[in-house]
């Protein structure tokens, strides 16, 4: 359902191109759960944000089930991230001056969503994390573990067929990411693929396919059986 | 994206950040209101100075001795003298069909004294006529009676203000006083009708005009007031006075007359451009509130770099993001207007209560003028934030601080 074929990602920095990407190919199929490890700067999360469409490859193609994306247009490629696809963050990125169950409201609100079919939906997203009680509650009144469930429950609300986390234990304690690993992994197994970036070697591990990158470049791809 | 969720969010967004919302408010608020109040004065004005031409009394015209006209040519070595406007030429344009009255007026300062008490006072000689041409109104006695005006009788109408430093809480009808070196009855006093147009009719002492000329020693009149029948008559009586005063004066034309509705007009035309100077200055103050929203809108858009990009991450278009903020800029100068239109009638009613006499009224076109361009503004000035946030790069933005 994802494929990259020979995917290069070039920043100009001064007069030297950087490759932040270097020929990359890759193909997973729907139900994945991979992990991208690999040292700071060696391209895991650029491979995230195409994946993710937050950013174009600069060579070669990305298709994603089966539809080229490269020659979408900017509004079309929204529309794929709103539909298909699901982000979690290191920093959690919740609006601060909205409650928990407003923040998860949000992809809803974007697509157009009647606002009694939202309601349902904030619902079944805050009841399914386990955090309905904090559903009237700002970012600042919860806990790490608390800020990273209501992110992962905006991330799922429109439900999509992948899950990208970026980090998404970086800044947690280890009780706290262990939870968010397995609300992750409890996703996964509903079918939805879970891309995740990690520096944790233990995390990595969890993980049924294991992709670590340097410069750029995959060196090594392999499958737990 | 639903457009009554774009307007929750941005008011939402707006209530995030209290302090920095409130001042562009009231700088909003401030701009609307001081257009509406100058406009309500200049307005107030023009009203004001239209209701005191009416109440000096209704299509007068003045006939004034000279010719005030700008001619080419060099001007005379020796001014010559106009022809005195006489009593004589006065009751020559009674003979106008068109005209209801004519009042000779003469004007002149004279001391005048009761008992131990003097004075100095302004002396207006005329006739009968006067009472109703300028409207006045009697609280004692009766004013000068109709007869021949070149009778020189020894009788004088009080001012009520005159009335009082001279004879204080004391009865003056049929008291005598003494002008200069000769003596006048009372005959009446004149209620305290006020200033009307810089002639305040409470510190005068009127006297029959034969009076006053011989107590000045002149045979000029200051100036001759008619009244025509009608609005409509105003003009030809305008041109028959000409015609009369031209045979008169062996084919001159020596004498100017200003119809009460050229003064109106003359006085609406300046008044109007002055209001409308006053509002084109206030405007320029909503213009620096349009700036500013412009600065608030650009502090909030690089303080709210990660949730746009979040937005974007979530699926939001950039068009989504560009409206999301021009909103917020709309609501925002939208419900400053709305605050300073409350502020500048607020400010109406207490002046009008200050001043009660002042006609002050808020004209709508300026009403609707304010907070239209308020609204232009927010959103011309909102452009240029709100574009630069729908150009932001999500992953620049979500970027790792």
């Amino acid at each position: 359902m994802i494929r990259l074929l020979d995917v290069d990602r070039v920043f100009e920095v001064g007069e030297e191109p950087v490759y932040a990407l270097k020929a990359v190919t890759l193909s997973m199929t729907a139900g994945t759960y991979a992990s991208v490890m690999g040292p700071s700067g060696s391209g895991k999360s650029t491979l995230l944000n195409i994946i993710g469409l937050l950013d174009r490859p600069s060579r070669g193609k990305y298709l994603l089930e089966d539809v080229d994306t490269t020659h979408l247009s900017d509004d079309e490629q929204a529309r794929v991230r709103r539909e298909k696809i699901g982000f979690v963050f290191q920093f959690f990125h919740l609006v601060p001056r909205l409650t928990a169950a407003e923040n998860i409201e949000l992809p809803l609100i974007l697509a157009g969503v009647n606002a009694g079919e939202r309601k349902d939906r904030v619902r079944e997203a805050l009841t399914s994390l386990g955090i309905r009680g904090r559903s009237r509650h700002r970012p600042d009144q919860l806990s790490g573990g608390q800020r990273q469930r209501v992110a992962i429950a905006r991330a799922v609300v429109m439900r999509p067929r992948i899950i990208l986390a970026d980090e998404p234990t970086g800044n947690l304690d280890r009780a706290s990411g262990n939870e968010v690993i397995e609300i992750l992994e409890e996703l996964n197994r509903t079918g939805i693929s879970l891309i995740l970036v990690t520096h944790d070697p233990a995390l990595g591990d969890r993980a049924s396919r294991k992709i670590i990158m340097e410069d750029g470049e995959i060196v090594s791809d392999t499958l737990k059986n | 994206m639903k457009p009554e969720d774009t307007v929750r969010f941005g008011m939402r967004a707006l209530f995030g950040y209290p302090a920095r919302t409130l001042l562009v408010l009231l700088a909003m608020a401030m701009g609307v209101a001081s257009v509406i109040l100058l406009t309500a004065l200049g307005e107030g004005a023009r009203r004001y100075v239209a209701q005191e031409f009416t109440s000096l009394g209704t299509h007068l015209l003045f006939v004034l001795p000279g010719r005030s006209e700008t001619v080419g040519g060099p001007p005379p070595l020796l001014a010559s003298t106009p022809r005195d406007l006489t009593l004589e030429d006065a009751m020559a344009l009674t003979r106008i069909p068109s005209v209801e009255r004519v009042a000779p007026v003469s004007v002149g300062a004279a001391p005048v004294s009761w008992r131990e008490r003097h004075r100095e006072v302004t002396l207006l000689g005329s006739t009968a006529a006067l009472f109703e041409i300028r409207q006045l109104a009697m609280s004692q006695g009766s004013f000068l009676p109709a007869g021949d005006p070149f009778r020189g009788e020894g009788i004088a109408v009080l001012g009520h203000k005159v009335k009082r430093e001279l004879f204080g809480n004391r009865n003056a009808l049929g008291e005598w006083i003494r002008i200069q070196d000769r003596r006048f009855r009372v005959i009446g006093v004149m209620t305290p009708k006020g200033q009307s147009l810089g002639m305040d009719m409470s510190d005068t002492a009127v006297i029959p005009v034969a009076s006053a000329l011989s107590l000045f020693d002149t045979e000029s009149l200051f100036r001759i007031i008619l009244q025509a029948k009608s609005r409509q008559t105003v003009d030809r009586v305008k041109d028959s006075v000409i015609k009369v005063i031209r045979e008169r004066h062996e084919g001159e034309d020596d004498i100017t007359v200003i119809t009460q509705d050229a003064i109106l007009s003359t006085f609406d035309r300046i008044l109007s451009t002055m209001t409308l100077t006053v509002t084109g200055i206030a405007a320029v103050s909503l213009v620096v509130a349009g700036i500013l929203i412009m600065n608030v809108m650009l502090i909030s858009v690089s303080q709210r770099r990660t949730e746009i990009g979040l937005l974007k991450a979530l699926g939001a278009r950039s068009a989504q993001i560009l409206r999301l903020f021009l909103t917020e800029a709309s609501v925002l100068s939208m419900a400053g207007a709305g605050i300073g239109v409350a502020i500048g009638y607020a400010g109406a009613w207490v002046l009008a209560g200050m001043f009660p006499a002042f006609p002050l009224q808020v004209p709508l076109w300026s009403l609707a003028a304010a907070v239209l361009t308020a609204l232009v503004n927010g959103l011309i000035f909102g452009v240029i934030p709100a574009r630069r946030a729908s150009y932001l790069d999500p992953v620049q933005a979500l970027a790792k601080r």
